[in-house]
């Protein structure tokens, strides 16, 4: 009977060697030619100039404000979504926008943001005036949030779903204040979630381009918009892969920072 | 358990307003007739004409549900095999080295997984199109289907499939007759998403594709560089509709089998 099994599970493994394997070995091997395709470091020594340093500290600088305002704005939203009435039909509301693709979310902002756009609508009636809102560093910031927000909300939900209500009494009856509670039990209990939850947005945070395109004008310049850059414009398609190559190398540490926990659990 | 308190109710009713705003912002424009997206001159529903006449778009939709059912498709059938093989590894060393392998391309961000695949298909000469983006739909959809249906086969007592074999059915009936029954609300999820990751996906696409072949998001994006069309607006309107017809009914299909799964055991 075994070996029938693996008869019929040939294209799953074909694919992981063709379509996982293959890719990064390849992103690894492209970054060490030069543009015109001899063997070389020079990528990688381009990668360490201040240039592109700084970059990367954008980078990582830009998805540590949006993962920090997702999480400040997700979690007392997935905390009073649990105490909702019909929490799985609400949660579905909250979590439907996210299905509605990702670019005519960001197009909307455009015409929100732009200089007639009903921000400035309002802004002119608060008495501030009309300001340049499309192409700056608060909209990318603003836009990137919404987005994720709620791939924030759906794994602290989850969490929160899981506590224990009976903790919550106990800390009560035990003299904590509400706000103790959160601190001392809520909060370090869905810590798993929020973990999940900032792997969620993090990560792509540091590589979306189609947003730093669209909302940021060419202003913000992420790792992403780098490696697309290079892969597609430049057509300098080693330093793409050296960019592509650190990228992957953050994620990985942050997988391994964000994910520790629960493989102790089990 | 408490009652909300009004500071609750308001701040998700915000929430929901700010997470709606946008989306009902641009159907709310789409049957201006000023052309623009900040003034209301009057009602007119000329946009939704155009796109229905617009045939280049109409291939473009076509090729992106073509693309999404065909990646759905085939991703879902080789990825429930997947789960049946890595649900049947004795080693838990072997099992996690596969499972591992099998999230890379769930985690990796889109930018590289359509850099890396842009590379690949150069170097073994699949002209950049239709193929390209529908082995691409395919492989990053594989990994959604494993997770999606690997929990209900390790949920499934092993007896069960025992039992099965030692009253003397085939391994194809033990697969089609236990397995494929037990796990089916995992496999709708796993069909499902991956059809939604396809349908969503722009990055991986925009890597992939060459000239002559464009999907729908692709089309966006390039529009939405040259600056506000209304014509994206009424798009936008029908598939927010689209889009609330499938979650809504994935969401009641998926209510009722689980209600039958769980038995009354609701958490």
């Amino acid at each position: 009977m075994k070996n029938r099994v693996k008869w019929y599970t040939i294209p799953y493994y074909i694919w992981i060697v063709l379509f996982v394997i293959a890719p990064v070995a390849l992103i690894v091997y492209y970054s060490f030619f030069d543009i015109e395709g001899n063997f070389s470091l020079v990528n990688y020594q381009k990668f360490f100039t201040p240039v592109y340093m700084r970059m990367t500290l954008n980078s990582f600088w830009y998805a540590f404000l949006i993962t920090f305002f997702s999480l400040l704005i997700a979690y007392p939203t997935a905390y009073f979504l649990t105490k909702t009435k019909h929490k799985q039909l609400w949660l579905l509301l909250i979590i439907l926008p996210s299905w509605i693709n990702l670019l005519l979310k960001a197009y909307a902002f455009l015409g929100i943001f732009g200089t007639y756009g009903t921000a400035n609508e309002l802004l002119k009636v608060i008495g501030i005036g009309k300001k340049q809102i499309l192409f700056t560093d608060f909209s990318f910031l603003f836009v990137s949030v919404y987005i994720f927000i709620p791939f924030m909300i759906l794994p602290i939900f989850n969490s929160l779903e899981k506590l224990n209500v009976s903790l919550l009494d106990a800390s009560q009856d035990l003299g904590a204040s509400a706000w103790v509670t959160f601190k001392r039990v809520i909060f370090p209990l869905t810590i798993d979630g929020v973990k999940s939850g900032c792997q969620a947005v993090f990560i792509p945070a540091l590589s979306l381009f189609m947003i730093t395109r669209l909302i940021a004008g060419n202003r913000v310049i992420t790792l992403g918009t780098a490696i697309e850059q290079h892969f597609l414009i430049t057509q300098d398609w080693g330093m793409g892969s050296t960019i592509a190559v650190f990228l992957i190398i953050i994620m990985i540490v942050i997988m391994i920072l964000t994910g520790s926990k629960r493989r102790e659990q089990k | 358990m408490k009652k909300l308190s009004g500071f609750a109710i308001v701040y998700l009713v915000l929430v929901f307003i700010i997470l709606y705003a946008p989306i009902f912002y641009l159907i709310f424009y789409s049957f201006n007739s000023g052309g623009t997206m900040h003034h209301f001159e009057g009602f007119t529903l000329k946009w939704y004409k155009e796109l229905f006449h617009d045939t280049r778009l109409f291939i473009i939709v076509l090729n992106t549900i073509i693309i999404a059912l065909l990646s759905a498709a085939i991703s879902t059938i080789i990825g429930v095999l997947g789960a049946i093989s890595i649900s049947m590894f004795q080693k838990k060393k072997w099992k996690n080295g596969v499972l591992s392998l099998n999230n890379v391309l769930i985690v990796s961000p889109d930018v590289i997984i359509g850099a890396s695949f842009l590379i690949f298909f150069t170097i073994i000469g699949i002209k950049l199109g239709f193929a390209s983006v529908l082995l691409s739909h395919i492989a990053f959809s594989i990994p959604i289907v494993v997770i999606m249906v690997l929990p209900k086969l390790q949920e499934m007592s092993a007896n069960l499939m025992d039992a099965a074999l030692d009253l003397g059915a085939s391994w194809k009936e033990v697969l089609t007759k236990v397995i494929l029954p037990y796990i089916s609300p995992g496999i709708y999820a796993g069909f499902f998403m991956a059809l939604t990751y396809s349908l969503d996906d722009f990055a991986v696409t925009f890597f992939v594709t060459g000239n002559g072949f464009t999907t729908l998001s692709v089309e966006i994006y390039s529009l939405a560089r040259r600056g506000v069309s209304l014509n994206i607006n009424a798009l936008s309107a029908i598939l927010f509709l689209f889009t609330l017809l499938l979650v809504v009914g994935y969401y009641f299909i998926n209510r009722r089998t689980s209600k039958g799964a769980n038995m009354g055991v609701n958490k």
